[in-house]
């Protein structure tokens, strides 16, 4: 193996690694706006308020990103209203299709992640806020989800990787993330092993940020929990 | 009926190709996942950073890196230890072997973690009564040490298995001709995507539920000694 192609391509490889730090980012943002809404609705007292959260993260959750993909960058323009529509010069961009069917797919697990953190909040709490006479706006806004972010946090670094990991099916669209541009520079050298590796090697450094990342955002987080850490002198 | 102009065949082959393709993943996945919790287990400093090395590398990059990897790599691999040993014709590496060694390696370093984390619950005394008994290491595993790693590792794997079913759909980026590059040749012949796209997410879908079902009848199968109530 010659490396000395992964030198004289580096940059170009960065300049997909950017492209896939973008699309990584902004899904993930926009998941999680949109995964907090469905979340609520998930753990909704009412059936049927209920269902329609469900049906939709099952179907994001049990089906290939890569056929969301497809549905959203080629199913799109199938029908002749949506190339007509408004909305055509934002269909037809590959990358914004990417956007979509990512923020679409992450919001599904997202709203579970935070559904579980929600409902593992002790009932205690709950009910003293209720005690205390808050309103149910107010107990969510002060009690309930800043707990639930304390709690999410471990769930949503690995959901981050995850969209890291997925947004390699960018490239399946002519999007030239870090995969996609790794593709485009092999089909001129030839030389799948030495890119491909480079490419994952960034991938991993990239991967290792975002856990290094989040660890420290947990820990400043979860800092109140800090006392429990300092050991107790047990009775003389 | 929704109509598939004649393309509901191909789909149904396509979708036994994605279930063979599935079941050798897991099947060799399972295996890397128990040697690798062995690994990380093991009193070896060496063994244990190999396998921390090879969970590390494989959860850290993109499936689709893993497959275009092997599928493009295994072929210079295979063919410079084939050059050892003086063979020169050119040697290629079909989509499905590649799939099956992506997805396995990918299935096993997760695997390896769930095995690792089940191997670790079993009590010390489990070991020593095995012992106490008289029996050899490899009788010690299968018979006292595995039925009881599996009935904690099944919740951990089932999920794994829901996750390497999706992942299935990459390979046909290579070729393969499962359920994904059969939806993609009808699109290119009736130009109708939503509609295939659409027919191939609830085929997923419906593997998925019956997957779902099979595993919580092997879990209610694996804990039948111990849930009383």
């Amino acid at each position: 193996m010659d490396f000395s192609v992964v030198v004289e391509y580096f940059p170009r490889l960065l300049e997909g690694a950017w492209v896939s730090f973008q699309l990584v980012i902004l899904s993930v943002v926009l998941g999680g706006v949109f995964a907090l809404p469905i979340a609520l609705a998930r753990i909704s007292p009412i059936a049927w308020v209920r269902a329609i959260p469900f049906a939709y993260i099952f179907f994001f959750r049990g089906t290939p990103l890569l056929v969301q993909i497809f549905l959203v960058y080629y199913g799109a323009s199938q029908f002749e209203v949506v190339r007509e529509s408004i909305f055509w010069p934002i269909l037809e961009e590959p990358f914004w299709c990417a956007i979509i069917a990512f923020t679409l797919n992450t919001s599904a697990y997202t709203a579970e992640i935070f559904r579980g953190a929600i409902q593992a909040i002790p009932q205690g709490e709950v009910e003293a806020c209720k005690v205390v006479g808050m309103s149910k706006v107010q107990m969510y806004r002060r009690v309930l989800l800043p707990r639930a972010f304390g709690i999410v946090l471990p769930a949503y670094g690995n959901e981050i990787i995850l969209m890291l990991k997925g947004s390699a099916l960018a490239s399946t669209i002519t999007i030239l993330d870090l995969t996609g541009m790794a593709r485009t520079i092999i089909a001129r050298t030839y030389t799948p092993m030495e890119i491909f590796l480079a490419a994952g090697a960034i991938y991993l450094v990239i991967s290792i940020v975002i856990i290094a990342l989040f660890r420290q955002i947990e820990l400043r987080q979860n800092r109140y929990l800090g006392t429990l850490s300092i050991k107790v002198p047990e009775k003389g | 009926m929704i109509d598939l102009h004649g393309f509901g065949d191909q789909l149904l082959q396509g979708a036994v190709v994605t279930l063979e393709l599935a079941l050798c993943s897991l099947f060799v996945g399972l295996i890397l996942g128990l040697l690798g919790a062995s690994a990380k287990l093991s009193s070896i400093k060496t063994i244990r950073w190999i396998a921390h090395g090879y969970t590390t590398i494989i959860r850290g990059i993109p499936e689709l890196l893993t497959v275009l990897i092997i599928y493009f790599g295994a072929t210079s691999v295979l063919m410079a230890i084939a050059g050892l040993f003086g063979y020169e014709e050119y040697i290629e590496v079909g989509a499905f072997a590649a799939g099956v060694t992506a997805l396995g390696l990918t299935f096993g370093a997760y695997a390896t973690e769930v095995f690792r984390g089940a191997l670790q619950s079993i009590p010390q005394g489990q070991h020593e009564s095995a012992i106490a008994l008289g029996m050899g290491p490899v009788r010690r595993f299968y018979r006292i040490i595995l039925p009881q790693v599996w009935r904690i590792a099944l919740p951990g794997l089932g999920n794994l298995f829901l996750v390497l079913l999706k992942d299935t759909a990459l390979v046909s980026v290579v070729g393969l001709e499962d359920i994904m590059r059969k939806a993609n040749i009808a699109v290119s012949s009736t130009k109708q995507a939503f509609l295939f796209y659409l027919v191939a997410a609830f085929m997923y879908l419906a593997l998925t539920i019956v997957s779902m079902l099979l595993v919580s009848y092997m879990e209610k199968r694996a804990s039948r000694g111990i849930t009383r109530g």
